[in-house]
């Protein structure tokens, strides 16, 4: 089967939940992924891919000309299968690329698709609190994969790169400037994040998170009230109604587990709940919980990750 | 301005998710519907602000049968000026969009507002759908908009970062946090609701891209296990060797 991946790219860069979604690609089969701007995606071929289309004239994933981008690739592979990141850009491109198909798609995959039955993938649905089998029913499938849901393997082949010039029309969307979030590992890419919520009692005591996060490499995040208030800024909230993220490892000090918080965080692998009160929900979600004083708890983790650090 | 946006309904944020007809069918038993929020907290409230200042009409649209007309009554009492219901089982993703996209495409709309994602199929689909459909501009995961004459410009969530873009009117957009602030429906604007018009329109014929052939609850968390605050070394060696993620 001929499977094209749409690998997004950044400052230079292809984007880590490519890697992920060339890796998911490859157990369907051949995979030609599809990125542009001024990268170099050879390392795309260490996971799995076996060709490359670099389109160097796109310089930002622009959803028109991105669109037009992977409709033409996928004339030129002929591909059966469209795979992409469900990121920010991935999204839109791929409900685009759907509709400019008329090819079904199925939109926050987890799992490989299963083909004893026709065409179905297994989707995040309701917030993570359950999966829907969605059946594909056109020839041409598309899949946007959750980032994080599937690992990245480095499998050590070389891909052979080919640069197109396929005229992608105007961009409709100009893109005036870009504020960057500052240094740190964006949130939806983490692998580990510490998050604080209304139980830190003020914007001054968040120090405790950023020194646990910055001893484990980790981003930070909060509570929707949390960023109401203005203690911590908007990016950082996650929820159903902000980010949902599935890190390696998150862990919660001083937030309830109110049902909508669960709904952004349930995806994640492990999670460790800090908070004074036994009866908070969370520690229904938890893996390991610690019954305490956050102010006391999260200095001492802190101290206790350095030492285990040190060690290692 | 004429601007229209897209609103369905959704089972309210704490609802029980639970699923019946063998996990087929989501089980609405006890279920509360609400509008979805990103369509009215952010998409709704935007549109209604621009019109307030600088004039023009709110359409909403809905693809569902009689029973979103509760919902689409919520949104005119907020604000908007008329409703349009394509009278349908939202049957997949491509099929609200094509009903959309055949309804608003002669009829001269400068924005097109979706929320964010549905709140129960979190598809995040049906906007960029409409967009290429009508071919025009998408702004995804819009975070803040301002109109001046015919140039829109926007603030947008991307990876790593927050995007400012450009757009000339019309385009599409998905509304995220950030765009505006929710509105309380008051007395008058429910009395007011009931005599608005909400048009019924049949629907076109479109073949459905996708199906949901069953549901599935995720496997159950084993229980907690309780760490003493005193000894966080026993968490981070558990966070080591147990769990491997660190
Ligand atoms: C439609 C809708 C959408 C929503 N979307 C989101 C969303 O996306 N994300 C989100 O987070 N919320 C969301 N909410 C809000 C959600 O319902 C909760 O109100 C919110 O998550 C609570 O935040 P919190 O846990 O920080 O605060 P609280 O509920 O106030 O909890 C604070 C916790 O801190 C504990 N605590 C207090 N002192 C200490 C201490 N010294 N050490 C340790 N623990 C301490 C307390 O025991 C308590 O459990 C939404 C709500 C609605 C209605
Ligand atoms: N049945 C529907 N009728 C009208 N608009 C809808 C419908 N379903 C979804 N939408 C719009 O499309 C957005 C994205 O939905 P989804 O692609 O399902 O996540 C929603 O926030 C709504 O604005």
């Amino acid at each position: 089967m001929s499977v094209l991946v749409f690998v997004e790219s950044k400052h230079g860069k292809v984007s880590k939940a490519g890697f992920q979604a060339v890796t998911y690609g490859s157990k369907i089969g051949e995979v030609t992924a599809v990125t542009f701007g001024d990268v170099d995606p050879s390392v795309l071929g260490e996971y799995g891919a076996k060709k490359v289309l670099l389109h160097k004239g796109l310089k930002e994933a622009n959803d028109q000309q991105s669109t037009r981008l992977v409709v033409e690739a996928v004339k030129e592979t002929g591909a059966d299968i469209i795979v992409f990141s469900k990121d920010q850009a991935g999204k839109a491109i791929a409900s685009r690329v759907s509709a400019a198909l008329e090819a079904g798609l199925a939109s926050g995959a987890i799992a490989l698709p299963v083909t004893d039955n026709g065409f179905v993938v297994k989707t995040n649905v309701f917030s993570g609190k359950a999966f829907a089998n969605v059946k594909i029913k056109t020839d041409k499938k598309i899949i946007s994969l959750i980032p994080n849901s599937f690992p990245a393997e480095k499998v050590g082949g070389t891909a052979e790169i080919v640069e197109v010039s396929y005229d992608l029309g105007e961009a409709g969307v100009k893109v005036l400037e870009l504020k960057t979030q500052g240094e740190g590992v964006p949130l939806p890419e983490a692998e580990i994040v510490v998050s604080g919520g209304r139980g830190l009692k003020g914007p001054e005591n968040w120090w405790m998170i950023e020194d646990l996060a910055k001893t484990l490499g980790a981003a930070t995040a909060c509570s929707r009230p949390v960023a109401d208030i203005g203690w911590r800024p908007h990016h950082e909230h996650v929820g159903q109604t902000g980010l949902a993220i599935r890190p390696n490892l998150y862990i919660a000090a001083g937030i309830s587990g109110a049902i909508q918080h669960l709904a952004g965080v349930n995806g994640s692998k492990t999670i460790v709940v800090i908070n004074t009160d036994p009866e908070a929900p969370f520690f229904k979600a938890a893996d390991y919980g610690v019954v305490g004083d956050a102010f006391e708890v999260l200095p001492k983790l802190n101290e206790a990750v350095k030492k285990f650090k040190a060690n290692q | 301005m004429k601007l229209l946006v897209c609103i369905s309904k959704a089972p309210d944020t704490t609802s029980k998710i639970a699923f019946t007809d063998n996990n087929t069918k989501f089980d609405e038993n006890g279920v509360q519907y609400i509008v979805n929020p990103y369509d009215e907290w952010y998409a709704l409230v935007r549109a209604l602000e621009l019109v307030e200042a600088k004039g023009g009409t709110v359409t909403t649209i809905t693809v569902g049968t009689s029973a979103d007309d509760a919902t689409i009554r919520k949104a005119l009492a907020i604000g908007a000026n008329d409703a349009v219901r394509i009278d349908t089982e939202a049957k997949d993703a491509y099929y609200v969009a094509k009903q959309i996209a055949e309804y608003a495409k002669d009829k001269g709309y400068d924005i097109v507002l979706t929320g964010k994602e549905t709140i129960n199929y979190n598809g995040a689909q049906i906007g960029g759908m409409i967009a290429e459909l009508l071919d025009m501009p998408y702004v995804s995961l819009a975070e803040k908009l301002d109109v001046d004459g015919d140039t829109a410009k926007l603030e947008r969530d991307v990876l790593g970062g927050t995007e400012v873009v450009e757009v000339k009117l019309p385009f599409a957009l998905s509304a995220a946090k950030g765009m505006a602030e929710q509105r309380i429906p008051n007395m008058r604007g429910i009395m007011a609701a009931r005599k608005k018009p909400l048009q019924v329109v049949p629907p076109v014929d479109v073949e459905p891209l996708t199906e949901v052939i069953s549901y599935e609850m995720p496997p159950a968390k084993s229980a907690c296990k309780y760490i003493d605050p005193d000894n966080m070394d026993e968490l981070v060696e558990l966070l080591h060797n147990e769990a491997k993620v660190i």
